[in-house]
This record gives C-alpha cells, sequence and structure tokens, in this order.
C-alpha cells in the first residue's frame, strides 16, 4: 500500500517549467531514489510535498490526508514529515542536543531520554551533546540533522543530496548508516540525488525526473536493466546503445545475434548492453572462433579495481565505439584484436 | 547501528483530524505583509494628513496662508540655504575626501576620522557653540557657515568611500590617452562619483529643510523654524499646517531632484580579477598648503565646538554638573531611547523579512513606504501626529505618540540594518523549523531573528542614538514636564543660560559617539577595508 501519492503534479516559474504532470506512488516503509540531472525539478518535488511549495495543480495525499489539491495546501509544520536539506542546515545557535530537541515539546518529559536514544541511533557519543554544530564533522552534522527529524516520528522523511557535501569515502560510511537508521525506525524514505550510484544502491524504487517530467520509476534492477529510453538507459550507467535488427527473439546487430525478451514487430530496433555483459578474450583462441565478433583495443581507462576498454568493431562498413568494463589484472594492450562475447539478454530501447 | 536499539515506530505526528488546506502564498508571508501594510498606513499619516487638512481647509484660504510674501520670504530663505550649502560641501567633500584617499596627505587616517567625528555633535550644538565664541551670528551666512560644518560628514562619507571603491586602472588608461592629471580627475574621476555626491547632497539638503534647533538659534527663519513658531504660539492652526504642506512639496521636490540627476547610469568595474591597490599622489611642496584644508574644517568643526564646550563647563565649574536635572533629563533620555529603539525595530522587522525573503511587486511598494516617511521632517510628522491624536485618538501628549513619531522619523535606519542582517540567516533554517513543527511566525521568531541579532542589535543602537539627540518632534510632542538632554538643552539656552547647558550638550556628544564610530568603520567596510 502506498503512503504517499502524487499525482499530475505541476509547477511553473514564470516562463521556466519546474514539474510537469509527475505522477508517483511511494509504498509504505520504502526507499525511494528520485534522480535527474540538474535541474530536472527534484528540489521542487521535494519541497512541494514538505508544503514549502505551492504546486500550480496536481495533488498530494499522505496516507489518505490531501496535503496539496492544486494551489490548496496544508500548513508545512502540521504535516509530520521530515526533512534534512543539502548542508543538514542545523541551527547554530544552538548546541546538538538542543537542535535534536528542538522539534519535542520543551515540556516532555521524556526528551532527554529520546535525545539521548536519538544520539545512540545515529552513533554519535553522548559527550557531543554539548557541541554546537560548527564543532563536528560534515558527516556528523548531517547524522544530527537525521536525528533532529527523526525526533519527530515523522510518517514520511524527505533528503534533499544529504550526502553531497561530504567527500566519496565518508559519503558511502554516512549513506549506509543512515540508511540502517530509516530502516530500523520503519520510516518511509525519500532520497533525492543526482549521483545514480547512490540513489540504485540506496533506494527500493529510483524515479528518474527529466525536465521536470518523471521519465521511469521502478525498482533499481528494473531501471538498469529495463531502461525504457536512450536518455534512462546512460543516465544509470554506461551501456553500449546500438542499432539491430529484430527478428523471432532475437537481434542481430555489430556484436552479433543476441537474444532478447520477445515482444517487438520484426524490423529496426534500438538495443542496450551494459558494458559488463560483454566479455574480452584475446582473439584466435576459444571454440567457435569463426562465428564470434571481433575489435581492435582502442583506448582503456585504468579505473583501479574495473576498466573502462573501449573497443573498435567493424560491422557493415562501418566503426562502432563499444565499452566494456574488464578487471584490471587482465588488460590487454591498445591495438589487441579481441573477441566479444555477449552475456545475458540485449534490451530493445523505445524509440 | 546499535542493534540492541528497539525499533523506532513511525507514527503519524500529525493529529487524526483532517488538516485544512488553504490557499498561503509563502509561510507566514501573509501575515508579515498585514502587518507590514498595518504599518505602511502609519507611514501614509503625514501626507495624508497634508493632503486632507488642505481639502478641509478649502481653496480659498489655503491660497491665501500660501501665497502670501511671508511664505516668499520663507522658500527664498530656504532655496538660498540650499544653493548655497550643498555645492560648498560638495567641493570641501570632494577636496576632503581626495586629500585623504589619494594623496600622500600626512596623516590621511586621522585627518579622514576628524572629518567624520563633527557627526557626534548635534547640529544645535554646533550653532550653540558658534553662538558662544561670536554672539552677534545671525543670517543666511551664518546658516550656510554652521550647515556646512555640521553636515559636510555626510557627503565626505560616501565619496571617500567611493574613491576608495575606484578602480585606478581607469585613471591610468586615461592618462595614457594623453590626458592631463587634472582633466583625468574631471573626466573619468568625477563621473563616478556622481551617485556618492548625489546621495550625500540629497540627505543634506533634507536636513537643511528638516533642521530646527540649528537655526533657530542663529535667528535664521525656514520653513521648518516658522512652523515650530506658529504651532507655540497658535497651536495647531491652519498657518502651521499650510506651511507644512510647502515643506513636504519641497522634500518631495529634491526627492525627484536626486533620481534625475542620479541618472540611470550605473558605473561598476568591467572585466575580471581583483582591482589593484591605488597608488597615492605625491603632493611634494602642495603638501603644507593642502593640509591647510583639513585643519581648517577640524579646527572650525570640532575645535570651535570643543573650545566653546570647554568654555561653558568652565564657567560653570563643577556646580552644573549637580543640577538633579541633568540626572533626570539623562534617564529619561535613555528611557525614550531604548523605547523608541525597540519600537522602531519591531515595526521594521515584517518588512525587513519581506524584502529579503519575499520580494515581490506589492513588497516593493510597501517598502517604498517606509523609506519614504524618514525624508520628512521631524516638525511634519509631529503635526500629523498632533492632529490625528487630538481629533481622533486620546492620545496627544502620551509617550506612545513620541514613541510613534521616533519608529516613523527613523524606519528606514532600523530597516536598512535588520534587512542586512536577515540576509544572513540562510531560509533552510527556518524551513528546517517549520518542518519540526513550529509556526511560521514562531520559526521567524525563534530562529531567523534570533540568529540575525547582531544586526538588530547594531540598528537599535542606531536608531537609539538618532533619538538621543532629536528635539523638533520630542518638543511638538512630548507630556509636560517630559525633560531629556535635548530639550532640557533647548530650554537652558533659551533662557540664555549657556553655562548650565553646557553639560547637557557634553553628554549628548558622548551618547553619540558610537554612533559616528560605527558609520566611519561601515564606510570603511562597504569599500572593503
Ligand atoms: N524559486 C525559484 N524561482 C524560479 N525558478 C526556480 C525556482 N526554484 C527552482 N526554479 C527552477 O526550476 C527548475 C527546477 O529546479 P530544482 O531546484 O527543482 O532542480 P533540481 O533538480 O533540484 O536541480 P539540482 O540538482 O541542481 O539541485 C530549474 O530550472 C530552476 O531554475
Ligand atoms: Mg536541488
Amino acid at each position: 500500500m502506498s503512503l504517499l501519492d502524487i499525482s499530475g503534479l505541476s509547477k511553473r516559474y514564470g516562463q521556466q517549467t519546474a514539474l510537469d504532470n509527475v505522477d508517483l506512488a511511494v509504498p509504505s516503509r520504502s526507499r525511494t531514489a528520485i534522480v535527474g540531472p540538474s535541474g530536472s525539478g527534484k528540489t521542487t518535488l521535494l519541497r512541494i510535498i514538505a508544503g514549502f511549495e505551492t504546486p500550480d495543480s496536481g495533488r498530494v495525499a499522505l496516507d489518505g490526508q490531501v496535503l496539496a489539491d492544486g494551489p490548496l495546501i496544508a500548513p508545512a509544520h502540521r504535516r509530520g514529515i521530515g526533512y534534512v536539506p543539502q548542508d543538514g542546515a542545523l541551527f547554530p545557535h544552538l548546541s546538538v542536543a538542543e537542535n535534536i530537541g528542538f522539534g519535542i515539546e520543551a515540556g516532555d518529559a521524556g526528551r532527554g531520554a529520546r535525545i539521548a536514544e536519538l544520539m545512540d541511533m545515529i552513533e554519535l557519543d553522548r559527550s557531543m551533546l554539548t557541541r554546537r554544530p560548527h564543532e563536528l564533522s560534515g558527516g556528523q552534522q548531517q547524522r544530527v540533522a537525521l536525528a533532529r527529524a527523526l525526533a519527530r516520528r515523522p510518517a514520511l522523511m524527505l533528503l534533499d543530496e544529504p550526502f553531497s557535501a561530504l567527500d566519496a569515502g565518508l559519503r558511502e560510511a554516512v549513506r549506509k548508516s543512515v540508511a540502517r537508521v530509516l530502516q530500523q525506525a520503519g520510516i518511509t524514505t525519500i532520497l533525492v540525488t543526482h549521483d545514480q550510484a547512490e540513489a540504485l544502491s540506496f533506494a527500493d524504487q529510483v524515479a528518474v525526473l527529466r525536465q521536470g517530467r518523471l521519465a521511469q520509476a521502478g525498482t533499481p534492477h528494473a531501471l538498469y536493466w529495463r531502461p525504457r529510453d536512450r536518455d534512462t538507459a546512460l543516465f544509470l550507467g554506461d551501456a553500449a546503445v546500438l542499432e539491430a535488427e529484430f527478428r523471432d527473439g532475437f537481434v542481430s546487430c555489430a556484436l552479433g545475434r543476441i537474444p532478447t525478451e520477445a515482444d517487438a514487430r520484426p524490423g529496426t530496433v534500438t538495443i542496450m548492453l551494459r558494458p559488463e555483459q560483454i566479455r574480452l578474450s584475446p582473439a584466435g583462441i576459444g571454440q567457435g572462433e569463426a562465428a564470434a565478433c571481433h575489435g581492435e583495443v582502442d583506448e582503456i581507462e585504468f579505473g583501479g579495481s574495473l576498466c573502462a576498454i573501449t573497443v573498435v568493431v567493424e560491422a557493415n562498413g562501418a566503426r562502432q565505439r563499444i565499452l566494456v568494463h574488464a578487471s584490471s589484472l587482465e588488460l590487454p594492450a591498445p591495438g589487441t584484436r579481441v573477441r566479444l562475447d555477449v552475456v545475458g539478454k540485449a534490451h530493445i530501447l523505445e524509440r | 547501528m546499535s542493534v540492541q536499539t528497539p525499533p523506532f515506530p513511525a507514527s503519524r505526528a500529525l493529529t487524526t483530524q483532517p488538516l485544512p488546506l488553504r490557499r498561503d502564498r509563502q509561510l507566514g508571508a501573509k501575515s508579515l505583509f498585514g502587518l507590514a501594510g498595518l504599518v505602511s498606513l502609519v507611514t501614509l499619516l503625514p501626507l495624508g494628513f497634508i493632503i486632507w487638512i488642505t481639502i478641509q481647509t478649502g481653496w480659498e484660504t489655503a491660497s491665501s496662508l500660501i501665497f502670501r510674501p511671508r511664505v516668499a520670504e520663507l522658500l527664498l530663505n530656504t532655496a538660498l540655504l540650499e544653493a548655497l550649502t550643498l555645492p560648498a560641501c560638495i567641493v570641501l567633500a570632494v577636496a576632503l575626501a581626495w586629500l585623504t584617499e589619494r594623496s600622500d596627505l600626512p596623516g590621511a587616517r586621522l585627518w579622514s576620522w576628524l572629518a567624520v567625528a563633527p557627526l557626534a555633535i548635534p547640529a544645535f550644538v554646533h550653532s550653540y557653540a558658534w553662538i558662544g565664541v561670536a554672539p552677534g551670528m545671525h543670517g543666511l551666512f551664518a546658516a550656510m557657515l554652521v550647515s556646512v560644518l555640521a553636515y559636510l560628514p555626510f557627503l565626505y562619507l560616501p565619496v571617500s568611500a567611493q574613491l576608495r571603491r575606484l578602480d585606478p586602472a581607469l585613471e591610468d588608461a586615461a592618462a595614457s590617452l594623453g590626458l592631463a592629471p587634472w582633466r583625468v580627475f574631471l573626466r573619468v574621476v568625477l563621473p563616478q562619483l556622481r551617485i556618492a555626491i548625489c546621495g550625500g547632497s540629497l540627505l543634506i539638503g533634507l536636513h537643511l529643510l528638516a533642521e530646527y534647533g540649528l537655526y533657530a538659534m542663529i535667528r535664521f527663519d525656514t520653513f521648518t523654524t516658522a512652523i515650530v513658531d506658529q504651532f507655540q504660539s497658535s497651536y495647531n492652526g491652519p498657518a502651521a499646517n499650510m506651511l507644512a504642506g510647502v515643506l513636504v512639496l519641497s522634500c518631495l521636490g529634491l526627492l525627484a531632484l536626486e533620481i534625475v540627476l542620479r541618472g540611470e547610469a550605473r558605473y561598476a568595474r568591467l572585466g575580471s580579477g581583483a582591482p589593484r591597490p591605488v597608488s597615492l599622489r605625491k603632493l611634494r611642496r602642495a603638501t603644507l598648503p593642502a593640509l591647510l584644508l583639513p585643519l581648517a574644517l577640524a579646527a572650525l568643526g570640532l575645535g570651535i565646538p570643543s573650545y566653546a564646550l570647554a568654555r561653558w563647563l568652565a564657567a560653570g565649574q563643577g556646580a552644573v554638573w549637580q543640577a538633579p536635572e541633568l540626572a533626570s533629563a539623562f534617564g529619561e533620555t535613555l528611557i525614550y531611547a531604548v523605547g523608541g529603539a525597540v519600537v522602531t525595530t519591531l515595526a521594521a522587522v515584517p518588512m525587513a523579512w519581506l524584502s529579503v525573503r519575499a520580494p515581490g511587486r506589492l513588497q516593493r511598494a510597501l517598502e517604498g513606504s517606509h523609506y519614504y516617511v524618514g525624508a520628512l521632517p521631524g516638525v511634519v510628522v509631529a503635526l500629523a501626529l498632533v492632529t490625528v491624536t487630538v481629533r481622533i485618538a486620546p492620545l496627544y501628549q502620551s509617550v506612545a505618540t513620541v514613541l510613534i513619531a521616533y519608529a516613523l522619523m527613523f524606519l528606514p535606519r532600523a530597516l536598512v540594518g535588520l534587512r542586512s542582517g536577515i540576509a544572513q540567516v540562510p531560509v533552510e533554517l527556518e524551513r528546517a523549523a517549520v518542518s519540526l513543527g513550529r509556526r511560521p511566525l514562531l520559526a521567524i521568531l525563534s530562529v531567523t531573528l534570533r540568529l540575525a541579532a547582531p544586526g538588530v542589535a547594531a540598528c537599535m543602537a542606531l536608531v537609539a542614538m538618532g533619538i538621543t539627540t532629536e528635539l523638533t518632534a520630542t518638543l511638538m510632542l512630548a507630556p509636560n514636564g517630559t525633560t531629556t538632554l535635548a530639550t532640557q538643552f533647548w530650554s537652558l539656552t533659551s533662557e540664555l543660560d549657556y553655562a548650565a547647558a553646557a553639560p547637557y550638550a557634553a553628554l549628548m556628544i558622548v551618547l553619540s559617539l558610537p554612533l559616528t564610530a560605527l558609520l566611519h568603520a561601515q564606510s570603511r567596510r562597504a569599500s572593503g577595508q
């Protein structure tokens, strides 16, 4: 059952369309990531859900309660929705304890205990309770901001690029611990990010926004392997996008005949292969050498554990550059002829 | 994280009743627009009063009161005063600013402080000092001399700040095009000072129109002195009101003139990179004659008042300090200053927040009314409040009325300070507070204003210091028996007891010193030094 229902949501700023007829359902206790390039309307969507912005049209409902119906909106401070902005926005004049306790009624008897409990949840030492925000590291600030929002026991938590200010190593650690806290608390979460890897690893559901429109929503796996179109495919990761002929459940392309999920009309189609679907091996050994597809290594980009290799394949007189991932242990030299084998099925994109 | 923590139950913080849906343009904006609109209505009182009283009086009576030799004489006096004082101030301020900012004048920093310091001396104390050393002094030229000395800092401050900001590369370019140094100054530097000169001149022009004490003391008649005289003799007659109408027209005329003269031009540095520090022009043999200018101005603007004050203080010996009136006037002044600062700041808060967080057409219109009222002379504000309180609300000669008058006169000061304070608080903090369940107005109070506190304190100090030396409105509106430093000083000098007045002047100067230091520091900071 979905907790948050968004339907037909639109918002314009003057000439600029920020959101265009967005529909989205967020299941209860799930984690949804909203991704999209800069300016695609992610923050606007979050701000409308939180109640800081009025939509032009469309509805937002949380657990049956209508929060926005066109320009009619419910007051933000009574929505019970947690919000963690990009830089945490901790109150600089309050200590960590006062920040966390900001949303708890002052007369609440269990206030101190709750603050301590929340500190445990975000794994910060209780001795930090008296510190001021500027005496915390970036990651600690983010976790305090999360605890502050959790203190209200929100039904829904909104995170707007909360990790983008952190450096790469810390970002992953903080993201994991935040995900765990939210999981434990059983809180439905929406995370906004422009980092597709973050979205895919964090969420149960990923929604891709592009120019204010919802391009596609689904599980990370579905979106990664079965994107609807080329832009979504490339936004979520590297891919080889090729022209192919479809017939009888197979496509024929520069890489040979590849099985695919069946239902398409016979004729020219566009297919997508992820780099990890293509295996490289030295040309001239292996079995079925004559029928196999060959190419020449053009460029190698060293990337630590996984390296990106560009292979040029000639087919029907056209040269195709294809990106392949390979372990850095078995890198071919540039200029080598290699054999390419496709693992799994090709995915047909909408044109 | 810690596994032993029991799962945190997700529960709706909401009540079970459905939430109301409202057409809310912005968080808290609606109620603040209401409050700012209310303040704007009050700011329109003086102008509304003038229009209403003119209609009430009727064209016959009004024209007979306006078109008469006395008004022509006052108009001529005022016009001559403006026409003589402003050019003199401009020339002196530009010369002085150039010497302290662009030449290797010895002790430039000290001279720059001394150029601003006369601001700490209330204008009417300037003329009190001059009367003390030259008792026969009165008439147009006396008025001009004292005005120049008292108000020159209003031009010196912006002009010197602008000179410091100018990119010297432009002057180098002009010189490389073959222009002699003085032509470079006329054709490149002076045009870039236009906005600063216009702004400073407007401020001085408005002060010349509004000042009462300075001119009354040396018996030079302006609209303001005439209105106060009328008011004191015939209370609230149509004659005073019609004079006030002409005075308001003069103010609006000055405002319009400044807009026309300032033009649309904006002088900013094009191109990238930080400007190079200026190279100072060597004065060489001109150093000694050049020193005469700041020396003379300091002697006349600071030396004479100090000498006169010292003499009166010595004449009065210790006894004048022991008058019980002095302590009570000091106390009352402090109470009025603090009360007025609080009221003014509170009145400015809604507008300040809106102009930072909710800019738009309505906000600009409301803000315009907040600013215009500061340009009106205190005497007009006071007349309007007298009429309103006598006829409508029975608050005449009450503390509340005085505080409202202060709020109207010093609203722009408070607004400028508050606005920059609020602009430094990220809007995200306010939103975070709201998402944590604070009502929008409470969020503004407990987060935004709390964090803007240093700015709020500074603007309250500015207002408080303005009130400390306010004379006209206090004289006209304060409850009977009220004695502030300014009014007590005024009544003592009216009785020609100059020695007894001296401690009051000294206290006002001491209380104004921080303001002067603040203004000087601000102009330094504005130009990045
Ligand atoms: N207050 C505003 N006034 C005018 N235009 C706005 C406003 N807020 C957002 N926009 C515009 O709406 C569009 C969507 O903005 P939004 O902030 O939602 O993008 P985003 O997806 O969060 O981008 P980013 O990844 O850069 O944060 C942008 O084109 C932006 O310029
Ligand atoms: Mg954003």
